[in-house]
């Protein structure tokens, strides 16, 4: 009993590492720009596909491999990211929210429409990137693979932390978030900034999207759509804009689906999430440990 | 005067064969070609097409070659009945081949049953689906037969005594699989330790193994598609479950491999047939197959495309036309057909019954292991 | 008798005509003609809540659902006892079940709209199409577990009621009455709302009445849409009432300019015809799509059919 409770607690968080992962990214648009980027879901889509083409370039099954795969993903992303901002965000700066709202539903679905073309829409396999051994500790099994995500989400969210609050594009990126406009009076290029969180928070999708593949190897051009939802979800929980927020968020979510999913009600596990958005909407806006914001008129 | 008209008959006796002969027979095949499930519909596409093209070959049907118009249903719910109504009322196809899915095969079935335009499922083995109506017909075994089979394979060879069912609970095919094999396995004095579900597109299911391991089975039984067998079958062996894990015909597809790898050596699952059968008609199968596909070997999707077309097509000789009644009737008359998947003989609720021959993995290639008949 | 009944009448008279004609037209052209007239339903209904109210709501799937199911719950399961297995094919009893479950089912997306409605008081732009969003979900993956109406395997064989009739009809009963409520006095309200809801209370409006009075008359015709859907593919599964159906009908609204309804009927009638004639292309089409509405939000947001400035939702 106690054994499958931690096996359990183990499969949620690596799920909800891979949560935290693009919830980061989320939360770090919407911090900047406050709106919600629905393409992030399939740039963390294409991350893995650029994955699997990487794949083959690199030693198969070795710890380097699966770095080169992973960082060059990360590039890919980034370089998909602020090619979006820069062709659908940047001529609507101006433009009312709800605007970029639907331009933001019209890349999602450009993404997954053009993948569906260029990569075929039937699922394909992800090769094995880094070495896959089968672990088994006090009764709790898992893969090695599931250890390589919990370590890159730390090292990822860790290095973020350091970016935001240790360096000057961090600071950069913190002042705009606070106010645009004060920020660009204290000489800060808000399109630059905008840029490198565009850069940043998509190459966490790459990430994410490449050790989602890793431990479930079968990806397809609409991978992203659902635990994009889902990310998002993560992200509001934690208190969107706050990056600890994201990172607890997408843990906690990863832990319920992953307990209902194990119990008799596991075919509702796709509407936890979304029942838990609604709920904190309504009651606590602003999540677990963001900041109640006060609209002024 | 009467030379003229003589050669004016003369010149219409010459011409009219051939201008019967030119009407081709036009038949619909809607497939899953694209998708979740594209390599079933790409397998009986393949298997349909070469059926097809070795009637031309011959000059068709009744000195009638056959046109063969396919959709793609991208492996989505609502396109089947879509391109089915688009079929025959566009294309005004005399008779529809599909689908593989007894999901889309259940949305196809109300339209041709109401157009009266008869339908031959290749390989849904769900019961519903020729319930639908009389001019709906398959040319496969159906549900209850292959949850039998494996009820007793997984007592008898695999000496199970304690099973966990995985059921996905997005396809009518997995549903009734699953309800079929317990029965069987319960009468026979089987226990269903557990149950868990899942749904299409998942791709985690240590959640519901983890359920199972603690639950302490003998062997897992997962009457669901490829992709979702190949994928559970990695978890499990991830979470230290080295039991034996066994399906139905919706595991066949080389993706199971690819996907599986390691993971899926040693799993069983049944379908219709196997292409290390020695039969002559088989191997001439075969190997016409692989020359028109590139050296591809076809699995029981292409067979039972293949079958499906050639049944339709001997019904129609049969029939001496292409009226759907007339069809219809020569269709159910079937009796002793002799294809590449085995004799098929269309018993009164229209479907066929033939063995099932039960595969395993070996090596990464699929291995025969045993035939059963009914 | 003023326009709008008129107008309101020709067209019942019209889809009686039609109906009546039915047999000497293709077949395939009637199938486009009723697909035309659901969207119809779907657009306008979906403009009153995100157009003329300012409501951006991603789920309005979920409604069509809703009233897929419960009209042919009623005609499947209750139909048999009422109009019994003679009843004579298109005749006066079947026509009357229909009708009747066709209300049902828009009463109960109604009440779902009702549900929906109440909890979206509170939110604004990004949060509340999430919540839409996350509503729509949520009634999918109930469908899909709920066993006694097929859960994910749907519906099938559910009877084939929908004619050009109906069609017609359900088309010219959401024109009339969402163009009727929203040129009447209290209609005003909905734009204003729209405009600035904080104003709007200043000024004495309850923008809580108005916002639910939308999503709940919007739901409704969404409901009976869903029922004509139902009875038309004669096959209804959960899935098909997903994320993308609701940005099917997002599109055709935007295309057509949000609060303009000739606009969007027009996008309706454009956006069901132009999948036939991309049939060939049938795979370039969501790509053509995502493109179109990328490029609507870059140059012209006010929709294909709008002549106003450039702003997606309409300012006073």
């Amino acid at each position: 009993m106690l054994t499958e409770f931690l096996q359990q607690l183990v499969n949620g968080l690596s799920l909800g590492a891979i949560y935290a992962l693009i919830a980061l990214g989320y939360t770090m648009v919407y911090g900047v720009l406050r709106f919600i980027n629905f393409a992030h879901s399939d740039v963390f889509m294409v991350g893995a596909f650029a994955g699997l083409y990487l794949a083959p370039l690199a030693p198969a099954g070795s710890i380097l491999g699966g770095l080169v795969v992973v960082g060059g993903a990360m590039l890919a992303s980034a370089l998909l990211g602020v090619a979006i901002e820069r062709l659908a965000y940047r001529p609507l700066r101006q433009a009312p929210t709800l605007n970029v709202l639907i331009t933001a539903i019209g890349v999602s679905c450009l993404l997954q429409s053009a993948g569906q073309l260029v990569f075929g829409a039937a699922p394909r396999s992800f090769p094995v990137i880094f070495p896959a051994r089968a672990l088994s500790v006090g009764g709790l099994d898992f893969s090695s693979n599931q250890v390589v995500v919990l370590v890159f989400a730390a090292i990822l969210v860790i290095g973020l932390r350091l970016i935001v609050f240790h360096t000057r594009m961090g600071a950069a990126l913190r002042a705009v978030s606070q106010n645009p406009r004060a920020a660009r009076l204290m000489g800060i290029d808000n399109d630059v900034v905008i840029r490198f969180t565009f850069a940043l928070g998509s190459a966490l999708a790459g990430a994410g999207g490449v050790l989602y593949a890793v431990n479930y190897p079968t990806i397809d051009p609409l991978m992203g759509v659902l635990p994009g939802l889902k990310a998002f979800v993560a992200a509001i929980l934690g208190g969107i804009g706050s990056i600890p927020g994201a990172a607890l968020g997408g843990l906690l979510l990863g832990l319920v689906e992953t307990f209902v999913g194990g119990s008799q009600y596991s075919t509702y596990k796709d509407a936890i999430a979304f029942a838990l958005l609604i709920l904190f909407l309504l009651f606590r806006p602003a999540g677990l440990l963001g900041k109640a914001r006060i609209e002024k008129v | 005067m009467k030379f003229v008209s003589l050669l004016r008959f003369a010149t219409l006796l010459a011409v009219s064969p051939a201008l019967h002969a030119a009407e081709p027979i036009k038949i619909g095949e809607i497939a899953s070609l694209t998708g979740k499930e594209a390599a079933f519909g790409q397998s009986s596409h393949k298997g349909t097409v070469l059926a097809v093209e070795q009637l031309n070959a011959v000059g068709g049907v009744l000195g009638r070659p056959f046109e063969l118009l396919s959709e793609d249903n991208q492996s989505k719910s609502g396109e089947s009945a879509t391109v089915a109504r688009k079929l025959l009322s566009r294309e005004k196809v005399v008779a529809l081949l599909g689908e593989v899915a007894s999901s889309r095969s259940l949305e196809m079935a109300p339209i041709a049953q109401r157009a009266k335009i008869p339908m031959i499922s290749p390989s849904s083995t769900n019961p519903k689906v020729t319930e639908v109506g009389d001019y709906i017909f398959r040319v496969c075994f159906i549900d209850p037969f292959q949850g039998t089979v494996m009820a007793k394979f997984a007592k008898e060879t695999l000496k199970a005594r304690r099973v966990a069912v995985l059921t996905s609970v997005s396809s009518a095919y997995s549903v009734g699989l699953a309800k079929y094999f317990k029965e069987r396995f319960l009468a026979d004095g089987g226990e269903i330790a557990l149950e868990q579900k899942f749904a299409e597109g998942d791709k985690d299911f240590k959640a519901q193994l983890t359920a199972v391991r603690a639950a302490g089975v003998d062997a897992i039984f997962v009457p669901g598609y490829y992709t979702e067998a190949a994928l559970i079958s990695r978890q499990a062996r991830e979470l230290g479950l080295a039991l034996p894990l066994f399906g139905g015909d919706g595991w066949e597809a080389p993706q199971l491999i690819e996907i599986g790898g390691k993971a899926v050596e040693g799993t069983y699952y049944s379908t219709h047939y196997s292409p290390e059968d020695t039969a002559p008609a088989v191997q001439a199968f075969v190997a016409a197959f692989r020359a028109r596909w590139n050296g591809e070997t076809p699995d029981a999707m292409a067979a039972l495309g293949y079958d499906s077309a050639c049944v339709l097509a001997d019904a129609i000789k049969r029939a001496g036309g292409t009226e759907g009644p007339a069809l219809r009737d020569a269709l159910a008359a079937t009796k002793g057909f002799a294809g590449v998947t085995g004799t098929t003989n269309m018993d009164p609720a229209r479907n066929a019954s033939k063995s099932a021959v039960i595969v395993t993995i070996k090596d990464g290639q699929f291995k025969f292991v045993q035939s059963v008949a009914p | 008798m003023p326009k709008a009944h008129l107008g309101f009448l020709l067209a019942l008279v019209l889809g009686g005509v039609l109906s009546g004609l039915s047999d000497r037209i293709d077949p395939y052209h009637l199938d486009v003609l009723i697909g035309v007239g659901i969207n119809i339903v779907l657009a306008v209904s979906l403009n009153l809540i995100a157009g003329h109210t300012g409501q951006f709501s991603l789920g309005h799937a979920g409604f069509m659902a809703i009233g897929a199911y419960a009209t042919a719950a009623v005609t499947i399961f209750l139909g048999p006892h009422l109009i019994g297995d003679t009843a004579a094919p298109g005749g006066l009893a079947e026509n009357t079940l229909f009708g009747s479950a066709l209300l049902i089912g828009g009463l109960a997306a109604a009440l779902a709209g009702l549900l929906v409605g109440i909890p979206s008081l509170r939110l604004r732009g990004d949060y509340l199409a999430l919540v839409t969003l996350g509503f729509g979900e949520i009634i999918r993956v109930l469908l899909q577990n709920f066993e006694p109406l097929g859960g994910a395997l749907g519906l099938n064989g559910i009877p084939a009621y929908t004619t050009v009739f109906w069609v017609v009809a359900a088309g010219a009963a959401t024109v009339f009455t969402v163009g009727c409520l929203v040129r009447s006095n209290y209609g005003l309200g909905f734009l204003a709302v729209r405009d600035d809801e904080i104003a709007a209370s200043a000024a004495g409006l309850d923008p809580a009445r108005y916002k639910v009075v939308a999503f709940t008359v919007g739901a409704f015709f969404a409901g009976i849409a869903g029922g004509l859907f139902g009875h038309f593919k004669m096959t209804i599964t959960p899935s098909g009432f997903d994320f993308s159906r609701s940005i099917e009908i997002v599109v055709m609204v935007i295309l057509g300019g949000l609060g303009n309804t000739v606009g969007v009927i027009l996008a309706a009638v454009l956006l069901t015809l132009l999948p036939e004639f991309l049939r060939p292309v049938a795979e370039y089409r969501l790509v053509l799509y995502s493109l179109l509405l990328i490029g609507l939000m870059l140059a012209r947001p006010q929709g294909l059919f709008t002549f106003r400035t450039h702003r997606a939702v309409p300012r006073a």
